[in-house]
């Protein structure tokens, strides 16, 4: 079973995101989506300022093996990206729920995020990449 | 769905260690135990251990062997020495790939091919038919038989250590029956990753006792367990073709970069008068660029604003730290050092034509 942070609200499509009706929303990928995907290469984040929406397509996660399209988990204005990831994306594999942070929202809405049970349940029906 | 796919005799090992499994070719297999960046670069520096147990493996014995597998394949089998493999095709009547596979002499009438999982059906039903005929008989071992392949520059110490020390002195390309921990198994030194390496046959119920052997001894050499996506970067590397990828039904060996290989020859074999009039109408080449978004399959290659064709296989690679990929373009084959751009999802990234292969180890 992979690691489900209790503290954090998540997406279908395997992003994090903590405190999403706070003012700083910090959005990742989680550890179940790094264990599917494989070693991060290269990533394709919003830039500080960008508005983005939940639910739409931000950016791009590429690994050695597949390119998949980041989603937006809450919408609003982006405060913040984690430039340590763009430098070293291993670290999205090393530590997805805190170095492996990928941006900051500002946030004014969000789609219906699953809570961490919720989530543990979706990705337990799912196929088990871990 | 998971349940008609085949399993290998080490899966129960690949669950225990917690490997991420996947489809391919019809089997259920490790794709990686772990991180495979870092299966790859051990495979480099050390050691990896693979299950290819999904490999196509056949035997062909009788006195027409060899000539039957010179009307049915590409190359001269019946002048190999015994001991020998070589690199080999089926090709259609059209001069299309149905495989690429690699023939073992094991005996004056004696010869054992190792094929790819996915085209098994298709290599057993045209060998069987083009032996008709000759004194030759093909048997399917594949779900009798386990394969494990040890590859890396420490492969010959983990060898040794498993008690076979004299696969050191089996040169590039050459097999052996040996005796490895009671168990008759045949030994290859050949791989998929262009490093040294063996590959190990081994009947089915061997095969987990053999797994865990070779773990136990070649650990302190480094070795790890490895996946198919490190056995894929790897082979990318090496320049070495994936059927699917660099190889199918549409291409000709010269036109999936294999010319050089796999030449025609005097003697008449299925696809032979379809090669000598068919036009070569497409190149592999090699490209290399700069960033870190891998130009992947199936993305369009233009050279001075006209589309030319498409990659084949791409990615960042791991151990020369720059993007490359193989690509087939039509016309005639562009020179090393060629500018060329490639259509990332909307993007176009430039790429420059390299010599291949973009890896090799030092030579020894």
């Amino acid at each position: 079973m992979t690691n489900v942070p209790a503290d954090l609200f998540y997406t279908a499509d395997h992003e994090w995101v903590r405190q999403p009706e706070g003012s700083v929303a910090r959005v990742g990928v989680t550890e179940f989506a790094t264990l599917a995907l494989g070693d991060v290469t290269f990533l394709d984040l919003p830039s500080v300022g960008d508005g983005v929406e939940a639910g739409s397509q931000c950016g791009e996660i590429e690994s050695t093996k597949s390119v998949s399209p980041l989603y937006a988990p809450v919408s609003g204005t982006v405060s913040a990206v984690n430039d340590a990831v763009l430098d070293v994306p291993e670290l999205v594999n090393q530590d997805p729920f805190g170095q492996g942070w990928l941006f900051e929202v500002n946030p004014t809405t969000h789609g219906g995020l699953l809570d961490a049970e919720a989530y543990a349940a979706l990705i337990a029906i799912e196929d088990h990449p871990g | 769905m998971l349940n008609e796919l085949l399993l290998s005799p080490l899966d129960q090992a690949h669950r225990a260690a917690g490997a991420g499994l996947t489809d391919f070719g019809g089997w259920l297999l490790p794709l990686r135990f772990g991180s495979d960046l870092a299966e790859h670069h051990a495979v480099r520096q050390a050691a990896g251990l693979f299950d290819l147990s999904h490999m196509a493996q056949l035997t062909i014995t009788g006195s027409g062997a060899g000539a039957g597998l010179n009307y049915a394949l590409m190359g001269n089998h019946s002048a190999m020495p015994i001991g020998r493999a070589s690199y080999s095709m089926i090709l259609a009547p059209d001069g299309g790939i149905i495989d690429d596979l690699i023939v073992y002499r094991l005996g004056q009438d004696r010869f054992f091919i190792i094929a790819n999982a996915g085209n098994r059906q298709a290599v057993v039903e045209n060998l069987s038919q083009r032996l008709t005929g000759f004194a030759a008989e093909m048997t399917d071992q594949t779900l009798d038989r386990g394969l494990i392949a040890v590859q890396g520059p420490a492969s010959p110490q983990v060898m040794a250590a498993a008690g076979l020390p004299e696969a050191a002195d089996l040169g590039y390309y050459r097999a052996a029956e040996a005796t490895l921990a009671g168990h008759k198994v045949i030994l290859a030194r050949t791989g998929y990753t262009g490093e040294t390496g063996f590959e190990v046959s081994c009947e089915r119920p061997a095969a987990l006792e053999l797994w865990d052997l070779l773990i136990r001894v070649g650990q302190p050499f480094g070795l790890v367990l490895a996946g198919l996506a490190a056995r894929d970067s790897l082979r990318l590397e090496a320049a070495m073709p994936l059927y699917g990828h660099e190889l199918d039904r549409d291409t000709t060996p010269a036109e999936g970069g294999q010319g050089a290989f796999l030449r025609s020859k005097e003697a008449d074999f299925v696809g032979k008068a379809a090669l000598a009039r068919r036009p070569v109408t497409k190149h592999l080449v090699g490209l290399k660029g700069v960033g870190r978004r891998a130009a992947r399959a199936g993305y369009p290659v233009f050279l001075d604003g006209q589309e030319v064709g498409q990659i084949t296989s791409g990615m960042l690679s791991p151990t020369l730290g720059y993007l490359i990929a193989l690509a087939s373009l039509a016309g005639p084959e562009p020179a090393p050092g060629t500018a060329l751009q490639v259509a990332i999802r909307g993007q176009m990234a430039e790429f420059t034509v390299t010599k291949l292969p973009f890896y090799s180890k030092e030579k020894i």
